[in-house]
């Protein structure tokens, strides 16, 4: 059953990843097209989805903003992953004063109102920022900032990790700190690794959509999940056309599918 | 059991009663966030004017349907010395809502607080004038004030002042038509007739006919729309186009479009040294033939007609054609015509290759536009202009921003290239709008503060508005705003784009509306209103 459960799972996220990678081909109209006599047309032949109120194809919009979020928000993720194994590294291996000062930096890190931080930010940016630009920032800029999170983890197990017989024993081998690090450390790491990166995938997602909401996150005509969401605030378009929902159904169905392929989950299993 | 017929009786006792009384004549509205202030000479926002005009008192009144001055605390005026002098008659009698009395005392009270640099009183800053001003109370009833020289519109001007009392606590007590009797910030406040107000209809009945009115603070609008569908509240001042067509939907009875508002949506370049602006682009921004070829290239038919959804009409210049008195009908809204815009361009040396239009030393024609963040018809506005002015090889880059932000750059830091904004106006008359059109005023939004006219035309609007506000004659200060008007629609600092509509919600239990384009719009006339 829960095998069944992930393989729909990753179905869906090959389905989704692959709309996003080919949307040129597949999506009707370039997503910044405005058909200027049709506003907030109802679905029909001609445009799938309906079009939004500057009669722009709902459907290549969706198509478009689906690639920005899924294909950058693993990019971020990425990034922090990467970021937090490096710090981890250090902390768990060197001095107790280090690992003291970096744990201090951390904490510092989660307390700090990142989402703030980026309304600030995206008033400071240079105002003729292409929206790819700005995208690439704001998500370059979420990778950067979200590594506190899995490197409390990280650390942890890289400490645990340290005081293990095998590691002695490694060591005492003369076997050189990268390859101990590469071959025998990251296999026990792994597993926590893809499960912080699981985890971080959609809290990108999210943390852009809700930039979106307010109105700060990726510049027009450029589509995201986030500025179409925003669309939601106006609870009676969804009354004249349904498919407004359509960008908040992908995103459940990407989330559940990303959960689904937690780790964890068949740990508890 | 005894008991039943007795409680069964007070009950029907207390009912006639009630009945006879009359069911409590209650006005429910929502305001879209706090009034910042009860006290009526330190007014600064929407919220806290539409507060003092309910329950403000003032000498004069400027009647918002016939454009006519009517008697209000004073029961006559009289203009003196060419304008530089008006002596008031108050009632008699007058009272504050608490019972003190009201006199000519308490006028020249308020004139001097308001006049009093230490009280940075906004409510002053049109009555200010660079000579000493004489206030002189000639008697209990009867108050003279002089200027050192012709102030115009004089009269007009109090209708802006209204008179305080002397000991004004959380909630001040007023002599308007209704006083602020209750308040919890961020829920709601109450307005309460005023049982000593002075005014009186044809039959002698006291006014205001509301017993109060309640306002709930209601920040989202949809949520503001849905109250008014399910009957809680009575009316919507001023809607969205989007809040304004599922009312038309919902209850067709109640929407009301009114026509274009007095508010004007345009953009401008920032054309300031000061700007944080590259040399080659503040060279484009100067230039009156790019403005009027990017004025050109915009649809301004297809934002009223998107991003408006059809509720606004293409602008003709600085004021909207519903000012009557003071548009300069001669002017016309500027037809789309993306053809002329390039073959101006390309006398100025600009040269449009690959979708890209480049500038005589080849730099490509772009500039970032910011504008608030959350405004939707703003937004989709934005997005129309970059779809229209891509055509003609320009790339805009959009840039929402939440409103401090917005507010900061255009103000203090000048960090921006092009501002997509709302000039609301709240009154009808020029002087208004003294601060936008002289070159040292601090609104003139293109390059503000210049210590000379940077332009000959510059300096010609300087000369037509220092004669327009030191000319009695109502007549002559309009010839002399015409040309204002025509010179801006000529050289086009500001590129305007449309006026809104005024859309409104008005439950057909409301009686006595007469809306209005200038603000408050349905509340201009709150002693005639009544609930039915």
């Amino acid at each position: 059953m829960r095998r069944g459960f992930r393989r729909a799972a990753v179905c869906v996220l090959l389905l989704v990843g692959l709309s996003a990678l080919f949307a040129p081909s597949i999506a009707p109209y370039d997503y910044s097209r405005q058909f200027r006599e049709a506003p907030n047309a109802p679905a029909s032949r001609r445009f799938p989805m309906g079009t939004d109120d500057l009669g722009r194809d709902r459907f290549s919009r969706l198509l478009y903003a689906t690639r920005v979020s899924v294909m950058l928000a693993p990019a971020a993720a990425l990034v922090s992953i990467l970021l937090a194994l490096l710090i981890s590294a250090i902390a768990g291996t060197r001095k107790q004063w280090v690992d003291r000062v970096l744990s201090g930096f951390t904490t510092l890190c989660l307390s700090l109102p990142w989402i703030f931080l980026f309304i600030i930010l995206r008033a400071v940016l240079p105002l003729n920022t292409r929206p790819l630009a700005s995208v690439l920032i704001t998500f370059g800029l979420m990778g950067i900032a979200g590594w506190a999170w899995p490197a409390r983890i990280f650390t942890a197990s890289i400490r645990q990790m340290t005081q293990s017989g095998w590691l002695v024993q490694a060591r005492a081998s003369g076997i050189r700190p990268w390859r101990i690090a590469l071959v025998h450390g990251w296999p026990h790491l792994r597993a926590v690794a893809t499960a912080q990166f699981l985890v971080l995938v959609p809290a990108y997602i999210l943390s852009e959509a809700s930039l979106g909401l307010l109105g700060l996150g990726v510049a027009e005509p450029l589509p995201s999940w986030g500025n179409l969401l925003a669309e939601l605030q106006h609870p009676s378009r969804v009354h004249d056309n349904p498919w407004i929902l359509a960008p908040l159904a992908l995103l459940m169905l990407v989330m559940i599918s990303l959960e689904s392929l937690h780790p964890a989950r068949e740990v508890i299993a | 059991m005894k008991s039943l017929p007795a409680i069964c009786g007070a009950g029907a006792l207390a009912c006639v009663l009630l009945f006879a009384a009359g069911a409590p004549r209650e006005l429910r509205f929502c305001l879209n966030g706090d009034p910042k202030t009860f006290d009526a000479l330190h007014v600064s926002d929407d919220r806290s004017e539409l507060i003092r005009y309910l329950t403000g008192g003032v000498l004069v009144r400027i009647n918002r349907a016939t454009d006519q001055l009517q008697p209000e605390l004073a029961e006559s005026w009289k203009l003196a010395d060419g304008g530089r002098a008006i002596t008031f008659h108050l009632r008699a009698g007058l009272r504050f809502s608490d019972g003190a009395p009201l006199t000519a005392g308490d006028v020249a009270r308020t004139f001097n607080t308001a006049l009093d640099p230490k009280q940075a009183s906004p409510a002053g800053d049109t009555f200010r004038s660079a000579g000493d001003t004489e206030v002189r109370v000639d008697s209990p009833l009867d108050i003279t004030i002089r200027y050192p020289e012709p102030k115009p519109g004089i009269d007009r001007l109090f209708d802006t002042l209204s008179i305080v009392p002397a000991n004004a606590g959380k909630l001040p007590a007023s002599a308007g038509p209704f006083f602020v009797s209750e308040y919890r910030p961020g829920d709601y406040l109450r307005l309460t007739r005023n049982p000593n107000y002075w005014k009186r209809d044809a039959a002698g009945r006291p006014m205001p006919y509301l017993d109060s009115i309640r306002i709930d603070i209601q920040p989202n609008r949809e949520i503001e729309v849905a109250r008014f569908l399910r009957g809680e509240t009575h009316l919507i001042n001023k809607m969205t186009p989007e809040g304004f067509d599922h009312l038309a939907r919902e209850k067709p009875a109640a929407a009301r479009n009114l026509g274009a508002s007095l508010d004007s949506e345009f953009l401008w370049f920032n054309q300031s040294p000061a700007a944080a602006v590259p040399d080659w682009k503040r060279k484009w921004f100067t230039s009156a033939v790019f403005r009027h070829a990017i004025s050109a290239s915009i649809h301004r038919g297809d934002i009223a007609r998107i991003a408006f959804r059809g509720h606004a009409h293409p602008a003709a210049g600085p004021f909207s054609p519903s000012n009557r008195f003071w548009f300069n009908a001669s002017l016309k809204p500027l037809p789309f015509d993306a053809q002329s815009a390039l073959r101006g361009l390309a006398a100025e040396g600009f040269v449009l290759k690959d979708g890209i239009l480049r500038d005589r030393d080849r730099h490509a024609v772009e500039f970032s536009l910011i504008t608030n963040s959350g405004n939707r018809p703003r937004e989709a506005m934005a997005a129309v202009i970059q779809e229209d002015l891509r055509k003609i090889g320009v790339r805009v880059n959009i840039v929402t921003l939440d409103f401090s932000s917005l507010i900061e750059r255009i103000t203090k830091t000048s960090q921006y290239e092009a501002c997509l904004l709302e000039f609301a106006n709240v009154e009808i008359d020029p002087m208004e709008q003294m601060n936008v059109w002289l070159s040292s005023g601090a609104e003139h939004a293109w390059w503000p503060r210049q210590k000379t006219p940077a332009t000959p035309w510059e300096a010609r609007i300087d000369k037509l508005e220092l004669l327009q506000a030191s000319e009695p004659v109502r007549a002559l200060r309009k010839k002399a705003f015409d040309e204002v008007q025509r010179i801006a629609v000529e050289q086009e600092p500001i590129v305007y784009l449309v006026n809104p509509d005024y859309l409104a919600a008005i439950s057909p239990s409301l009686r006595g509306v007469q809306p209005v384009a200038a603000p408050p719009q349905i509340l201009w006339n709150i002693e005639s209103l009544r609930l039915e």
